[in-house]
């Protein structure tokens, strides 16, 4: 298959020509194929909030190529402002963003600027609504009437009725409480389900990622440093504490029962699994 | 001695906007907490914690009942400085908590208000700066330094006050993973090595390990109360109300229920590890 | 793209100019700019000047940056210039439609250009050798007497220091903001004025009500850190006059009264 993303050798630098310059990302080689759910992890000044912002022609690249669907994003402005509604950015805080009389006005705003007529934006409002569980009742509402998950909702619904190829969402979840985190990650579970769509989900939790995402991608100063399925990057935890970014919890309860001599997998990551590891062992012969 | 902060009977409602009822936030609260403990305050949003917080410096008033700090009555506005030099908060957004756009300024700014000569207030800031770790940056501008950063500034804005306790509402949410723990380590420290009387609100479950009680709070009321080890194991009551538990309970949990014999109170890793090594031995 | 702005932008440095008392270099200014409207002369500008000159060598700041500053007020200054040109009445020299170009006209366009141009160079001097929190300081201490007829003195200078802390936290929240609309599609670049003006509603609706916010959070945190009022409150940093600020006001002094005896003279 063809990748929907594709970006060849991006750096980007901030600051050119003064003493602050610096480069937020190096040489970066990366690739998103249709219908993937990738987990993007790397701490604060990692250089990830610069990488995704290259994705939908937020940024400019200082040097390199991004490619949508095979098509160069920044050949034309038109080209351009067209990616930004093909990949979707929710960005940190989103319930900062909204403005609208009305959460409906709120959601319908990205699919008015696409140019769409007014059935196909409400349905869309109406979907989009849907998938991340906010009631028909709430649409006449103001939105700074709501609560804070429930603005969140709403501003993730606003990119959701974009009906992007491609959605990329980060730390979703910064701020909200363990409910609230679980409830938000189902409805993007649920939606990647639905539709089908290319999933980028960007978080500083390692059980996060990997409770959702099938592939993994690690940033570090400026550099993609892993890139691989869950199982391959947690098999590396190593590095990982190195990095200073840690490893999920059970991996590291895995990690210990090794280090005490139990025979389970060092690259374990879900608890069920851990689990039945640890019970086929009770059954065949104890190795404490 | 007398207890740092005590309630009898606390209720509390937000005054009321017109034609609607007030909806009660907070009842019937009745708790001590000890001087020089550490104590974490758990509960999803909406559970009352945050409120609960702000009546321990008087920025809420009780509704019904008392709420006493040291001595003093919160509601006696005569004492109000006394009280919320006692009681320092650090709130959960750093950016709108930091008054000035020199680090030192802005630690300097609680003695400044109280009064304190300009030499005092020199030693007290460099001071409040070490117990943090971070006196390196005294001159810099608040707004270039991290998230963990900015939070430990303010918690030594709080510090200079000189304060027997400290609230912290929320203050680790909006931080990454590595700001964090310093925040963290920095609580740990104030309470071990200068006896502060620290209150964490959170709802960040693995952070509670720290604490040497655990207030659970649901719907305004104190749902559970004790040392986390004993409320971890109460798995079934946490997840009846919205929240988890750390990993290594779960598991041992999980193992429980398939008729491994583990027990339930291994919070730490290499506890849980050597609880599972020992039931598989046998 | 916002991040570039800077504003009040202060070079630090351990010069003469950076350490005299910020009430000195405020009171400088002052005394400098009644001397510059004072001035009528080649020789009297010349001697503000030279003054200048020397202030900026002592400052290490560099002309390079100070002309740097001037850039945005270059519109300004031609526009002045040319109006002056123009009409001021007095020998004609040529006339085309409205216009009538005088010798008192060119004249008087030169003073003006030049009289501007040490203005804004010397208040900028102040603001690139002074921190905005030292200036505040200043401020706030000079109008001191000012609290006997009820000016709200330490309020003022209370706000403007916080004005100034959440310059930078704003600007990075209007830029995040603009990214998440452009992110949805919203178009600040094309269309006529009332198009863009109308674009700018989902930035500064977000803005306006997170600064709000921010207000009332800040307002909490002030009220628990013992905030209440400018009454009784001491300082971290105490301003305090050394003789050098002595010498360096006489000095400016002394140059105003050269300035206007020499004017009065005609030169």
């Amino acid at each position: 298959m063809e990748p929907i993303l594709k970006v060849e050798n991006l750096t980007h630098t901030y600051s050119a020509g003064t003493p602050f310059q610096r480069n937020a990302i190096e040489h970066i080689d990366f690739e998103v194929r249709p219908g993937e759910f990738l987990g993007v992890i790397g701490h604060t000044g990692s250089g990830k909030s610069t990488f995704i912002q290259h994705l939908n022609g937020l940024l400019k690249p200082t040097e390199g190529r991004v490619y949508f669907n095979g098509q160069d994003i920044w050949a034309s402005p038109t080209i351009t402002q067209q990616t930004r509604f093909h990949v979707g950015m929710v960005f940190q805080y989103p319930e900062y963003q909204l403005f609208e009389e009305t959460v409906y006005k709120d959601i319908a705003f990205g699919p008015k600027n696409m140019g769409l007529s007014e059935d196909e934006i409400d349905y869309r409002v109406r979907e989009a609504a849907g998938f991340v569980g906010i009631m028909e009742e709430w649409l006449d509402k103001s939105p700074f009437e709501l609560s804070g998950g429930q603005k969140r909702r709403v501003a993730i619904a606003g990119v959701l009725a974009m009906n992007p190829e491609v959605l990329i969402l980060d730390e979703p979840t910064a701020g909200l409480d363990p409910a609230g985190c679980e409830s938000i990650l189902a409805e993007i579970r649920q939606y990647h389900r639905a539709k089908g769509n290319t999933v980028l989900l960007v978080s500083h939790s390692m059980e996060e990622i990997a409770h959702n995402a099938t592939r993994i991608v690690v940033l570090d100063d400026a550099h993609i440093v892993m890139d691989g399925t869950p199982r391959e990057v947690f098999a590396r935890a190593q590095e990982l504490i190195k990095i200073g970014l840690g490893i999920p919890g059970v991996t590291q309860i895995a990690l210990a029962l090794r280090a005490r001599g139990l025979a389970v997998d060092p690259a374990v990551y879900t608890i069920e699994e851990l689990k039945q590891q640890l019970l086929r062992l009770k059954g065949g012969e104890a190795v404490c | 001695m007398m207890d740092m902060l005590k309630t009898e009977n606390l209720c509390f409602s937000y005054p009321a906007k017109e034609g609607e009822e007030s909806v009660p936030v907070l009842k019937n609260i009745n708790l001590t907490i000890e001087r020089g403990s550490l104590v974490a305050i758990l509960g999803h949003n909406g559970s009352g914690k945050s409120t609960l917080a702000k009546q321990f410096n008087a920025v809420w008033l009780p509704s019904g009942g008392k709420v006493w700090v040291g001595q003093y009555d919160t509601a006696n506005e005569a004492v109000l400085m006394e009280i919320r030099r006692r009681v320092g908060m650090v709130f959960q957004n750093p950016d709108n908590q930091i008054v000035a756009n020199v680090v030192e300024e802005d630690v300097a700014f609680a003695p400044e208000n109280l009064g304190v000569p300009t030499e005092e207030i020199r030693q007290r800031v460099d001071a409040a700066l070490a117990a943090v770790g971070m006196s390196d940056f005294a001159k810099h501008a608040p707004h270039l330094l991290s998230g963990g950063q900015k939070q430990r500034i303010a918690i030594a804005g709080v510090i200079a006050m000189e304060p027997e306790c400290i609230v912290l509402d929320e203050a680790t949410a909006m931080l990454d993973p590595r700001g964090r723990r310093d925040v963290l380590e920095t609580v740990c420290h104030l309470n071990k090595e200068k006896k502060i009387t620290i209150i964490m609100i959170t709802h960040h479950m693995e952070e509670t390990e720290i604490a040497d009680r655990l207030i659970v709070m649901n719907k305004g009321e104190v749902y559970l109360d004790g040392a986390p080890r004993e409320i971890f194991q109460q798995v079934n009551e946490l997840r009846k109300i919205g929240l988890t538990v750390p990993e290594t309970v779960k598991l041992l949990y999980d193992l429980r229920q398939d008729g491994v014999d583990v027990p339930l109170d291994a919070i730490s890793v290499d506890e849980c590890a050597d609880a599972i090594c020992a039931a598989l031995k046998k | 793209m916002l991040k570039d702005i800077t504003l009040g932008q202060y070079f630090p440095g351990n010069t003469l100019a950076h350490r005299l008392d910020p009430r000195t270099k405020l009171m400088m200014v002052v005394i400098y700019i009644i001397a510059l409207f004072c001035a009528k002369s080649f020789v009297s500008y010349g001697i503000l000047a030279l003054f200048l000159f020397i202030s900026v060598k002592i400052s290490k700041v560099g002309f390079k940056s100070l002309i740097k500053g001037m850039k945005p007020l270059i519109i300004i200054l031609i526009f002045t210039a040319i109006l002056n040109m123009f009409y001021t009445p007095g020998r004609e020299i040529a006339s085309f439609w409205v216009f009538t170009l005088t010798v008192e006209g060119i004249w008087s366009a030169v003073f003006m250009v030049i009289r501007i141009t040490l203005l804004i160079m010397g208040t900028f001097l102040m603001t690139y050798t002074t921190s905005p929190i030292a200036l505040t300081d200043a401020i706030e201490n000079l109008l001191n007497p000012l609290k006997k007829i009820y000016v709200p003195v330490h309020e003022l200078a209370m706000m403007m220091s916080i004005a100034l802390r959440f310059i930078p936290t704003l600007i990075e929240e209007a830029d995040k903001i603009i990214s998440a609309q452009k992110a949805r599609g919203a178009d600040f670049e094309t269309g006529n004025i009332f198009r863009r003006a109308k674009a700018m509603v989902p930035i500064l609706v977000p803005l306006f009500i997170s600064a709000f916010r921010r207000a009332d959070e800040l307002a909490t945190a002030m009220e628990c850190r013992c905030y209440c009022g400018g009454e009784g409150r001491t300082k971290l940093h105490v301003l305090r006059y050394q003789k050098r600020d002595l010498l360096c006001i006489l000095l400016t002094t002394v140059i105003t009264i050269t300035v206007v005896i020499v004017s009065r003279f005609g030169y």
